[in-house]
């Protein structure tokens, strides 16, 4: 079946997966933005633990989610997982500190004796929440503004900053930073958007809720914003394109505003997204009390839409998805960054497993929310964290 | 060499070691005592009985604490492969990646969906959902260790693939070449095997100590059978994948085989050194010698576990370096020569091409397909240079073996007092359950020593050397991560260990009802 697609679509059928990877990830992110709200949502002790169990029952997934990212990026953009995770070693690396001392956090905050005290792993848990949505947001602003690399002919990269990375988020002499910056303040304040109704969804405790619907309204300014910022950012500048005959990468006008334009689908895709995130937060805030717990799926659902068309505009249509501003002509594009044809269709066999992989995380989790979580099973559960 | 920054070589390899045996401490636990609390609700579910509910719900919380750390760790190894070896990452993403990919598809959300519901399904979905979530959690977890042991598997032995000179890469032909390579296959078995060992040591050894505290004698006692039967057919399974690797070894990887016996110079009946002390012993040839100052030794059983026969010949270091036409092995010497070629042709293929001169392309292509087998040979001159450090891959190897060996013992008398005496009163042997659990970290810990010294310096057999593998980055970047990690993750282990100890001590002085 595979085998007879081209490989460029094959490349392309691989981009859109890691695209969908990349954006059911940004709307898992919301169990980090949950973490940065524990204290301002949970007055009380007994609060904060329902808080962080509702959050503890599927940090999991969010991490799971992060690794296959990871490993389907890897297996399908080799080139990418080498120059940017080798180029941008401090970003990747502060990343990696901020996942680590967030898997133990939930399992061991309560835990008598866990040497660091419960203040300890919940200061962990807050900064995984600022500094994994941030960051992880800022990186992907490079795919539009690009990085400071060269790849020579063996395809050995060389990262040209000695910062490492570091100077895409703190470079304030370069309007990419803002760019970059914006694109990560906007996860960020997404994540808390949707953490917010993730509690409405989940928790059954009138003072989180209404302390919930404050935070969604309050978080929904600033992302839009500087989600805002971000998208007439990278619709006026120039873009990265390459020539799909011979390879040559050059800059053009106006280049994501017109990838939208000439990929209709993307687009529309992009549209319903927005409207959705939108439409989410004016339901979630506005009408509360009949459908306030329902504002997470259209937000949700638009936020992976949303996501999705934009990893889809970085990448297609002849656009260098990891574009260097040090050596135009060592972008890297979905044709020049893949793995082999063999690799691709191999792993394409594969993928037709997500949608059952979707269908029994969808089942489980709707097994576990039958109930909504509250104090007293709080007191009662012997696994609560 | 010179042109490689061999400090930044080795904060990376220090780096990456340091990670992967930190993940290796909690990965075993997981493995194994998955599969025990699922066989443990198991029990629950079929008996109705609740001392198996309390039982399962135990062990379930100390699978738990283990569980998290493991998750952290392993997100690292994954990253490390790009942020420090993002040479590596290029000439082996086309395959290395595929089996990465699939565990996080397969796998980590087989396990991370289910584990939600094993957790906090009491009550929340009906019993025999909650159960069949506890056996996924367990294969998922198992799954997860398949596709990264494929992925290693391949390093140690690369099959299913050539190499594109085109992208300076090596590329997948073959999947299923790849999934069931006979050493891939045997290092899953095995390293799970083992891990399963671990566990069941681990239960047991807990077990014993609320038995030596005279404690829930009976919840003790029934966990301690499941763990020793367990064990016992897990550590039969373990000698048996680990002879078969030993051959395995033998065959593809024979200078770490003559690492492992500190067998410097070959012979036919060669006998097993059971026990051997190494001490210096430089020649001028190889001034970082380090030869036996003692050794027992079994006659021709040497031979006959590389070769299932008493008179095959094993090549010692000494006749991989130098070769012995008579026995088909060529030097070190020979390897290095036609490795050189294979570089050069590759650079000098790369540069016609460039320019367009296509005959030169055509003839240097063809030279370095005839020498490309020993690629990474050509990175060195010294042939020293590519011997792996020969005590440590010894004294890993029989600490391994050895400790492995006595828990066969140690099961199978465990289960002659559960069964025939009061294993309560005896506390020699509780004593002896109870400290093994150390003993078995250390074997698991030797284990992967074994692997990955033992093929040092490649970090794709024969092909790709560790030195050409690292990201191009300052070394003092990753002193300073190393630092970092080496914080992070001693500290968190620490964590681990004090409340581990506290629940098992808390859980232990609950009275039954």
């Amino acid at each position: 079946m595979f085998e007879n697609l081209s490989y460029l679509t094959l490349q392309q059928y691989w981009w859109a997966v890691v695209s969908l990877l990349g954006a059911i990830l940004v709307f898992m992110l919301f169990v980090q933005g949950g973490q940065t709200l524990i204290y301002t949502l949970g007055k009380t002790s007994l609060q904060r633990k329902v808080i962080v169990n509702a959050l503890g029952r599927k940090w999991d997934l969010t991490f799971t989610t992060l690794v296959t990212f990871g490993g389907a990026a890897f297996a399908s953009f080799p080139l990418f997982y080498a120059t940017s995770f080798g180029g941008a070693y401090w970003v990747w690396m502060l990343i990696l500190f901020a996942f680590i001392i967030q898997a133990v956090s939930y399992e061991y905050r309560t835990k008598p004796n866990n040497f660091l005290g419960e203040k300890t792993f919940e200061s962990f848990l807050f900064i995984n929440g600022l500094l994994g949505t941030i960051l992880i947001g800022t990186a992907v602003g490079t795919f539009f503004t690009g990085s400071d690399f060269s790849i020579n002919n063996m395809n050995s990269s060389t990262w040209q900053s000695s910062f490492r990375g570091l100077e895409l988020a703190f470079n304030f002499t370069r309007f990419a930073t803002f760019v970059n910056l914006s694109l990560g303040l906007a996860v960020f304040f997404l994540s808390r958007v949707l953490a917010s109704m993730y509690f409405i969804n989940s928790i059954d405790d009138s003072t989180i809720l209404v302390g919930a619907r404050k935070q969604l309204i309050i978080n929904a300014i600033p992302f839009l914003f500087f989600f805002l910022f971000f998208l007439v950012s990278i619709t006026i500048m120039d873009g990265f394109a390459y020539n799909p005959i011979n390879g040559k990468v050059s800059l053009v006008e106006h280049k994501y505003l017109f990838n939208f334009i000439e990929m209709p689908m993307v687009g529309i895709i992009f549209l319903i997204g927005v409207i959705a995130v939108i439409f989410g937060i004016i339901r979630g805030y506005f009408y509360f009390q009949e459908c306030g717990t329902k504002a997470i799926w259209f937000t949700g659902f638009g936020t992976i839409l949303t996501v999705f068309a934009l990893f889809l505009i970085s990448g297609y249509n002849n656009t260098c998805f990891y574009p260097s501003t040090y050596d135009l002509q060592s972008s890297l594009t979905i044709e020049n960054a893949s793995s082999s044809k063999y690799t691709l269709v191999a792993m394409s066999y594969v993928s037709l497993l997500v949608p059952f992989v979707i269908a029994y995380i969808w089942y489980a989790w709707a097994s576990l929310n039958k109930k909504k979580i509250t104090e007293d099973e709080m007191e009662n559960d012997s696994h609560a964290y | 060499m010179e042109n490689f920054d061999l400090a930044l070589v080795d904060w990376s390899r220090a780096q990456f070691a340091l990670t992967a045996m930190y993940h290796w401490i909690f990965v075993p636990l997981t493995l194994g005592t998955s599969f025990i609390v699922a066989i443990m609700m198991s029990i629950y579910v079929r008996t109705g009985d609740e001392l198996w509910k309390r039982i399962t719900k135990f062990w379930m919380t100390l699978f738990g604490i283990n569980f998290a750390i493991g998750v952290a760790t392993g997100i690292i190894l994954e990253f490390e492969f790009g942020t420090n070896w993002s040479n590596y990452s290029w000439f082996v993403g086309d395959i290395f990646g595929a089996p990465l990919a699939i565990e996080g598809i397969l796998a980590f959300f087989l396990e991370s969906t289910f584990i939600a519901i094993l957790f906090f399904g009491w009550g929340r979905v009906s019993t025999k959902f909650h159960l069949l979530s506890a056996w996924l959690v367990a294969i998922g977890s198992n799954l997860s260790a398949l596709w990264i042991l494929v992925a290693n598997g391949w390093m140690q032995n690369p099959v299913g693939m050539t190499f594109n000179p085109d992208t300076a890469r090596n590329e997948m032909t073959n999947f299923w070449d790849i999934l069931l390579s006979p050493t891939a296959v045997n290092k899953f078995l095995h390293t799970i095997s083992s891990a399963y060992v671990l566990s069941a040591i681990f239960v047991i050894g807990v077990s014993a100590w609320f038995l030596l505290k005279h404690r829930r004698i009976l919840f003790a006692k029934k966990s301690m059978l499941v763990g020793a039967v367990f064990g016992i057919l897990s550590t039969l399974f373990m000698l048996m994948t680990g002879d078969e690797s030993a051959r395995q070894v033998f065959r593809d990887q024979p200078m770490k085989f003559a690492a492992m016996e500190g067998l410097y110079d070959g012979e036919q009946n060669a006998p097993l050194v059971v026990v051997g002390f190494m001490q210096k012993a430089p020649t001028k040839e190889n001034p970082k010698k380090v030869d036996f100052a003692f050794k027992i030794e079994i006659p021709n059983l040497l031979s006959y576990m590389a070769a299932l026969d008493p008179n095959a010949f094993v090549p010692g270091v000494n006749d991989l370096v130098n070769g012995r036409k008579e026995y088909g092995i060529v030097s070190y010497h020979e390897k290095i020569r036609q490795g050189k070629i294979a570089i050069t042709a590759l650079s000098a293929y790369k540069k016609a091409k460039e320019v367009g001169d296509t005959s030169k392309a055509s003839l240097e292509l063809s030279k370095f397909k005839d020498n490309y087998q020993y690629f990474g040979f050509g990175y060195y001159d010294n042939p020293y240079n590519i011997v792996p450090n020969i005590p440590v891959t010894f004294y890993a190897f029989h600490t391994m073996v050895g400790i492995g060996t006595l828990f066969l013992l140690l099961f199978i008398v465990v289960i002659y007092y559960l069964y025939k005496r009061d294993i309560s009163k005896v506390r020699w042997l509780n004593y002896i359950a109870l400290w093994s659990i150390p003993l078995a970290y250390i074997a698991s810990q030797a284990g992967w020593m074994v692997a990955e010294f033992g093929r040092q310096p490649w970090v794709v057999q024969d092909l790709m050397p560790t030195l050409s593998a690292v990201s191009n980055i300052d070394h003092k970047s990753v002193i300073t991560t190393f630092i970092i990690f080496a914080i992070i993750f001693t500290t968190l282990l620490i964590a681990e260990i004090k409340i581990m100890v506290t629940q098992i001590d808390k859980h232990s002085k609950i009275k039954e009802d």
